[in-house]
């Protein structure tokens, strides 16, 4: 019983560890500075956006549209400081309130009119990438102002700006999380939405606030995205709340809701950029890492669930 | 031969957990056609007995004779084979199936590919006419009250030649009428040589409807008795090992003239034109069938559901309650029915369940106080005698009794004046029971007002002070304490409109 819970705390540690060893012995180039730097800014990403998935998953719900809105943020941001001629401030402040519009817009779907979380952001998804090829005409849009390269390329001494945001990011999370009584709703409504309710718990608002939070997260992975690759294009989102839901899922947040540490989600990102990181450097086929990558998250879940059904029929 | 009457027999069970010993050295005999009830508080190990039988748990020692066969451990399938079946409280029906397919679920009578419906309805009826009851084979689950779906789950054991019936809290969600039908189904199977296992909370049943008692206590068994033999003092006695001296302990009948709430011709949410006051320091009792509409008139006040129509006086002002948030705000508070499904926070600690109701209005700029969230769960822990080692134990793992007072320390700790306690006792022990009662005394002693809704005949009358008994949706009668009876309780509850 005490191995079992060692495992679920810590466990995640340990698929860490030994993973870096395992890049480290197979590939020379891993565990070099220039390599590590390049792994952290790819985590940072999926980090920032995982605190929102995360927030979404413990209420017991999913966002599957955070992809679609990065690309959607990418298309407009870039859209705005290369045709408008707008300051980025401003190209991020709009995009920031339109991302809290399109959570807003779910949470009323999911609350109100009672949709399943993963058909309404299924739909979301659609609708968002739809606008992001239209805005962008299907064409890449480059040729930033200047300064807004560093949010993504640039450094502080030898630590990437992208890194400080991820920090930035998690203490607000964990704040949020711990310390402020809706983080705290997440948890409960996780647990029991009814009860919750009966306890005189917002049930509605917070669940809106939750994929407010997912889609402000998604909307600031997406500047540091659009900065680090430098162009807009409506696909740059693909995919990318595959990783982030994969990161909470490792990190041990249940898709069931109510339980989930932030500490655990910030371990799962890692694994994911490492994973993909070390993959690339062993020069393993495109494909072959989607593969593997799909593997790793079923492992998760695999791992989650046999976990719970030992507990269940242990009583 | 006396031994051929012996249809299980169970031989100095013990059962072990890490940590517990839920069974120790247990011997049971059940006889055939004989209804054997067993009987003890919360965690004295009736449901680890239960489920050695039905397989879910092997016995660390002992053995199990079913049927002439002697088994160190069963496994389900042994179960079944063997002639056990088991209704649980929470049925096991597919409710968009037909009532046949129900029954033969999993052993369909079959034409190759193809079920045959008309068989199978045939087969149906006639394990209903066994059981003298009359529902349409043919007619989809979910379209059965929950006293049918019952005798649905019965025929289903049944038509797989159960020899041994277990029947775990089987009255809990039934109406007054569905207990005496399933009664007379549990007579008759007797008749036909089925022996019943019959687990309840409610001793008067046993009275009614057990030949034989079996009494556990902290996992050890007590006694086993001819129900002729004994009464309910004497059992009550056996389950706790001490004497409850009484089972109401009583207080001071209120003084107060003062309505803290005056509810005038509500209506909506199935009720009709619902007018009464609720006075200060009472408690009021709420009478009636289940689905007479006393929830839902619960759900009305706590702003669950919306009312259509009518005027609520809250402590003189007239308020709109939208939601249990503003009710919680306005000093209402509700201590749901379903403790499971509408009271606790599954999964999370103690000190989780008891906060939640306070995280928002304890807060300051939005940052929860902790310090002060510790201290109310710390003193509701000493108040309501919540027996845990730890307050950030996971509520999981806490007995019914105890999962009740940690929801009660949550609505109270949001200071609530008026209490709606829905089902307070449902499913606890004996024990938690008192010392709820004892708790229910000291709030209405402190100048709060409660309204109870009981479907426990004696409880509702040895605790209220005023009774109000609703039928569909209308209220029906009004008793003082003086004129407290059951039959007048039944008259006004049966009222037709």
């Amino acid at each position: 019983m005490k191995i079992d819970r060692l495992l679920r705390e810590y466990g995640i540690y340990a698929v860490l560890i030994i993973l870096m060893a395992f890049f480290t012995v197979t590939a020379n180039s891993f565990l070099t500075v220039k390599n590590l730097l390049l792994v952290a800014r790819q985590v940072s990403m999926v980090t920032i956006a995982s605190v929102g998935m995360m927030m979404v998953l413990l209420t017991g719900g999913i966002d599957l549209s955070i992809g679609s809105l990065v690309s959607l943020v990418n298309i407009v941001a870039a859209h705005m400081m290369v045709y408008e001629g707008w300051h980025p401030l401003i190209a991020c402040i709009i995009c920031l309130f339109m991302s809290v519009i399109c959570g807003i817009i779910q949470g009323l779907l999911i609350t109100k009119v009672k949709i399943a979380p993963f058909i309404s952001s299924l739909g979301l998804m659609k609708i968002l990438s739809g606008f992001a090829f239209i805005i962008s005409k299907a064409l890449p849009i480059s040729g930033f102002p200047a300064g807004f390269k560093v949010l993504g390329q640039g450094m502080v001494g030898a630590v990437p700006v992208a890194v400080f945001i991820m920090v930035g990011a998690l203490i607000v999370g964990f704040i949020i999380l711990e310390k402020v009584y809706f983080g705290r709703y997440f948890y409960a409504i996780g647990s029991n939405i009814d009860a919750a309710k009966l306890s005189g718990i917002n049930t509605d608002a917070t669940v809106i606030l939750a994929y407010v939070m997912s889609a402000v997260f998604a909307c600031i992975a997406g500047f540091v995205m659009l900065s680090r690759l430098n162009v807009g294009l409506p696909n740059n989102g693909d995919s990318f709340e595959f990783d982030v839901i994969t990161a909470a899922v490792l990190g041990g947040v249940s898709t069931a809701g109510g339980s989930g540490k932030l500490s655990g989600v910030i371990a799962g990102a890692f694994i994911v950029g490492i994973v993909k990181n070390g993959l690339v450097l062993l020069g393993v086929n495109d494909y072959v890492q989607t593969v593997i990558l799909g593997v790793v998250l079923l492992l998760a879940v695999c791992f989650d669930c046999i976990q719970k059904n030992r507990a269940a029929t242990k009583k | 031969m006396d031994k051929n009457n012996c249809i299980l027999k169970l031989q100095h069970i013990t059962k072990e957990f890490p940590g517990v010993k839920a069974l120790d050295d247990v011997s049971v005999e059940f006889e055939k056609g004989v209804v054997h009830a067993i009987v003890g508080e919360n965690g004295a190990g009736k449901s680890t007995l239960i489920k050695m039988c039905t397989g879910a748990y092997k016995p660390t020692s002992g053995e199990i004779i079913l049927d002439g066969k002697t088994f160190t451990g069963l496994t389900p399938a042994e179960s079944i084979q063997n002639g056990v079946g088991v209704i649980y409280q929470e049925f096991s029906l597919v409710n968009d199936l037909t009532v046949s397919e129900n029954i033969f679920l999993g052993a369909a009578i079959r034409h190759g590919l193809f079920i045959d419906k008309k068989t199978m309805a045939e087969r149906s009826s006639e394990l209903f006419r066994l059981l003298q009851i009359d529902i349409n084979p043919y007619e989809i689950v979910k379209n059965l009250s929950t006293g049918y779906q019952q005798m649905v789950e019965m025929a289903k054991a049944l038509s797989k030649e159960a020899k041994i019936l277990i029947m775990d809290e089987p009255t809990a969600p039934l109406t007054t009428k569905e207990v005496d039908t399933m009664f007379s189904v549990v007579r008759q199977l007797k008749q036909n040589g089925v022996t019943v296992i019959y687990i309840s909370h409610r001793l008067e049943e046993i009275f009614e409807i057990a030949d034989r008692v079996t009494v556990l206590r902290d996992g050890g068994l007590v006694t086993t008795l001819d129900v002729s033999r004994t009464n309910k003092q004497e059992l009550i006695q056996y389950m706790v090992g001490r004497s409850l001296t009484e089972t109401f302990p009583g207080r001071k009948p209120p003084q107060n003239e003062e309505a803290v709430l005056d509810v005038r011709h509500l209506s909506g949410n199935g009720l009709h034109d619902v007018s009464f006051q609720v006075y200060k320091g009472e408690i009021l009792g709420l009478g009636g069938l289940i689905g007479a509409g006393r929830t839902e008139l619960a759900e009305l006040l706590f702003g669950i559901k919306k009312q259509q129509s009518g005027d609520i006086y809250y402590q003189g002002k007239a308020v709109k309650i939208h939601s249990p948030e503003e009710a919680l705000k306005n000093g209402i508070g509700l201590v749901p029915e379903d403790r499971k499904r509408q009271g606790i926070l599954t999964n999370r600690s103690i000190y989780e369940n008891i906060s939640a109701s306070i995280l928002k209005s304890t807060s300051l700029w939005g940052i929860i106080d902790r310090k002060r969230l510790w201290k109310t769960a710390l003193k509701s822990q000493e108040d309501l005698r919540i027996k845990a080692p730890d307050m950030q134990a996971s509520i999981n793992n806490l007995s019914g009794g105890n999962q009740q007072k940690v929801i009660l320390a949550k609505i109270l700790a949001a200071a609530p004046e008026l209490l709606i306690l829905d089902e307070p006792t449902r499913g606890i022990d004996v024990g938690a029971k008192y010392e709820i009662y004892l708790l229910m005394n000291e709030l209405v002693s402190q100048g709060k007002t409660i309204i109870m809704i009981s479907s426990e005949m004696e409880e509702l009358i040895g605790m209220s002070d005023r009774i109000l008994v609703l039928s569909e949706g209308h209220i029906t009668g009004e008793l003082k304490n003086k004129e407290f009876s059951q039959e007048k309780i039944l008259q006004s509850a049966s009222v037709q409109q």
